[in-house]
């Protein structure tokens, strides 16, 4: 009789595990019922340390969603590992978070290189590389990559923005390109080729290229003055964007000033130019500027700002980095919440790949992602703006890179 | 007892000990190498290729130390030759479609080209200036590898992704643990080669010009050529490491070779034990494990807790592992 007892015992717990497994059966790795494990990579030493902000800023936000009760009911455990923007790395430590760490999505990795590197190791393990930290175009390739996606404005779309506004505001424009000899700098002009459609051909009038490895682009400035170029589309990284703007002002070469948005920063590249020098200059923007005074008391730029003060002190309000990192991060716990009744990978790739007009905190009014299962890129729209001598002043309206061709 | 024959005796004491301690020897590598096959088939996929990694950085620290070790010349900039073997095997594969097989041998030519061609005006600098200049070869190398005439061959910037070979022949193995075994097979081939070479004429005359370059020349050694070769064979050996890299990681880049790539190897060379061939796999270790450990100490203070490691490692052994293993082995058998 016991043991009958026992035997019935044992059927029902049977049943039960069962029906449990059952239950859970729309859960994948990585995921318990109390747990979600996200795994990120990105460099916390090395020579690209300083975007190490932008990982202490999704750690903070993750810490704030723990502390708000998660999500779908459960906390997420975020493990975070160095790569030191060295590639190889970057494949060692992806594959512990896979294999080892069994985590359920990997977030935000920094660098096009290092995203490259496991790229290929993602979709074939079909874990997601979500949001990924580079405005390379690769990166939103639903086809041949399901499980990968970015998230800023990829450098093609920022290209189209350019286009769009020379051919609505500029008459006979001739414009005049400065750009990085590689993926970044081509990425831009094939967007603006793209944006100009027909046109492209005898609108541009020189491109002039430099290697990073080059001492200064004065030589490049002085060419497409002498071109004859109206407008100078400035593809460039900081310190030669910078040398550019002091170039095309002393030798008097007033065209109507493009400056990517890779350059943009006041402090970094206005500011060494001269601001004297960089008056009038456009460039386009998606992000709030914390230092920017017309957002004073916007309440998203507040949320972020208490947000700041209470989970990441230690953090830099006016660095780009954590705005940067809070707007990703929100994402990510958009996609998580809209993925509750279907927690697995493929669950969250479609959740990401199904995002209709969501607005981040720091995202500037009126610039929504939007994903689809055929348009992997969140952020596609940007605002232009001028600087004024001071600041950036943003002007016109919202404009959209996915279709500003026509 | 007469003189003679206490000195006998004594002689056959030394070769009885000699013979104990190479059997001691003996043993202890087939103990590791039966511990190298076996591990794979224990530990997970993501454990053998770490693994593997350990045994690609020791075969590029076993070419640096046939340079620093045995030749006395100090290189900062192995990460270059390491770079390039890496790119060639990934243009091969990624243009030309060879076997990942034959990217080794293809590898290992260019490099030994490269290192002979690099070792003849390097020849007029000693020391910390040959460490100079080949710290320059290691920073200008990722500049080149983005260099636009290149670029059709490079990728750029942007890296060569390569496909991750299958095992062949049905082999019931991952594709981590044939590329471990593969790596393994290839290790241990170069390890033989290097052994030989280092006990042969040759690797006398090359340790002779390590210890007294004159007194090697007055010998009748070519001091020039062997130096030339010397660099030569150990850019080969970091060669076929790198390609073997990028075989395993699946990816080029030029952000993959930097210099710290460079002091990376040297650190693990010297940790290994300068002039002992085996210190190669104690190295390699500690390239690949000890800054995760630094990191799993303080994410922040990684590069601290590496340093610190590092001094403290040093500290105990001066003179490498291979020190270490040596001074226990002396005591044990005075024992």
């Amino acid at each position: 009789m016991k043991d009958r007892f026992k035997r019935v015992g044992g059927l029902s717990a049977v049943v039960g595990f069962s029906v449990i497994a059952f239950a859970a059966a729309a859960q994948d790795t990585g995921v318990t019922d109390t747990t979600i494990k996200i795994g990120l990579v990105q460099p916390f030493s090395g020579p690209a340390s300083a975007y190490s902000q932008i990982a202490y800023t999704n750690e903070a936000y993750i810490n704030m969603i723990n502390d708000n009760g998660g999500v779908c009911g459960r906390q997420i455990e975020l493990i975070t590992y160095d790569d030191g923007y060295s590639p190889p790395k970057t494949v060692e430590q992806t594959r512990k978070l896979v294999e080892s760490d069994q985590v359920f999505l990997i977030f935000n990795g920094l660098g096009t290189p290092t995203n490259s590197a496991i790229h290929d190791y993602m979709n074939i393990k079909e874990v997601p590389q979500l949001f990924v930290a580079t405005g390379a175009s690769k990166f939103g390739d639903p086809e041949n990559f399901p499980w990968t996606m970015g998230w800023q404005p990829n450098y093609i779309a920022e290209g189209k923005i350019y286009a769009r506004y020379i051919l609505d505001n500029i008459d006979d424009a001739k414009i005049g390109i400065l750009y990085q000899n590689d993926d970044y700098g081509k990425d831009y002009i094939n967007g603006l080729r793209a944006g100009l459609g027909d046109k492209a051909d005898d609108m541009i009038v020189m491109e002039q290229p430099y290697e990073v490895a080059d001492p200064t682009v004065d030589s490049q400035i002085i060419n497409l003055k002498a071109s004859g170029a109206n407008v100078f589309l400035n593809v460039a990284t900081p310190k030669f964007a910078a040398q550019a703007i002091k170039k095309a002002a002393e030798i008097g070469w007033e065209a109507t000033h493009i400056v990517n948005s890779v350059s943009n920063s006041v402090g970094s590249v206005l500011k060494p130019a001269g601001f004297e020098n960089a008056v009038g200059i456009i460039s386009a923007n998606y992000g709030k500027d914390p230092q920017d005074p017309q957002w004073e008391g916007d309440p998203g730029l507040q949320k972020w700002s208490d947000f700041m003060d209470k989970y990441y002190p230690d953090g830099d309000k006016t660095s780009s980095f954590t705005v940067f990192g809070y707007g990703v991060t929100q994402t990510l716990e958009h996609v998580l919440k809209s993925s509750c009744d279907d927690l697995t990978r493929a669950g969250v790739m479609k959740a990401a790949a199904s995002i209709t007009d969501f607005e981040t905190d720091t995202a500037l009014p009126g610039i929504k992602i939007n994903t689809s299962a055929t348009d992997f890129y969140p952020i596609e729209q940007m605002q232009l703006m001028r600087f004024n001598g001071e600041r950036w002043e943003l002007f016109g309206d919202v404009i959209d890179g996915s279709n500003a061709t026509n | 007892m007469t003189v003679q024959q206490e000195e006998v005796s004594a002689v056959e004491a030394r070769q009885e000990q000699q013979a104990r301690s190479v059997s001691a020897a003996t043993i202890s590598s087939l103990v590791v190498l039966a511990a190298l096959v076996l591990c794979p088939f224990f530990i997970s996929g993501f454990q053998t290729f770490q693994l593997n990694l350990m045994l690609i950085y020791a075969i590029a620290i076993m070419g640096l130390n046939l340079l620093t070790g045995f030749n006395g010349q100090f290189s900062l900039g192995h990460g270059a030759f390491y770079a390039i073997g890496a790119y060639t095997a990934a243009i091969l594969i990624d243009t030309f479609g060879v076997s990942y097989v034959w990217t080794l041998p293809a590898a290992g030519v260019i490099c030994f080209v490269s290192g002979f061609l690099f070792g003849l005006p390097a020849l007029r600098l000693e020391g910390v200036y040959l460490a100079l200049a080949t710290f320059a070869l290691a920073v200008a190398t990722p500049q080149m590898l983005k260099l636009s005439i290149l670029e059709h061959w490079t990728g750029g910037v942007q890296g060569i992704v390569i496909r991750k070979p299958k095992a062949p022949f049905d082999l019931p193995l991952s594709q981590d643990q044939w590329l471990y075994f593969f790596t393994l097979f290839v290790g241990l081939l170069l390890y033989w080669a290097a052994r030989n070479m280092v006990k042969s004429r040759s690797g006398r005359a090359i340790m002779a010009i390590r210890d007294n370059p004159l007194a090697a020349r007055s010998m009748g050694v070519n001091v020039a050529l062997y130096k030339s070769l010397t660099f030569g064979v150990s850019a080969l050996f970091t060669g076929i490491a790198g390609a073997l890299g990028a075989i395993v990681i699946q990816f080029v880049a030029p952000d993959s070779f930097t210099f710290v790539l460079s002091v990376a190897l040297l650190v693990g060379l010297v940790v290994g034990g300068v002039g002992w061939l085996p210190g190669a796999i104690v190295g390699g270790a500690f390239i690949v494990f000890v800054p995760n450990i630094a990191e799993e100490i303080s994410k922040g203070l990684s590069g601290a807790m590496y340093g610190l490691m590092l001094i403290l490692l040093i500290y105990v052994m001066p003179t490498g592992a291979g020190g270490l293993i040596r001074t226990v082995t002396d005591r044990l058998t005075r024992r």
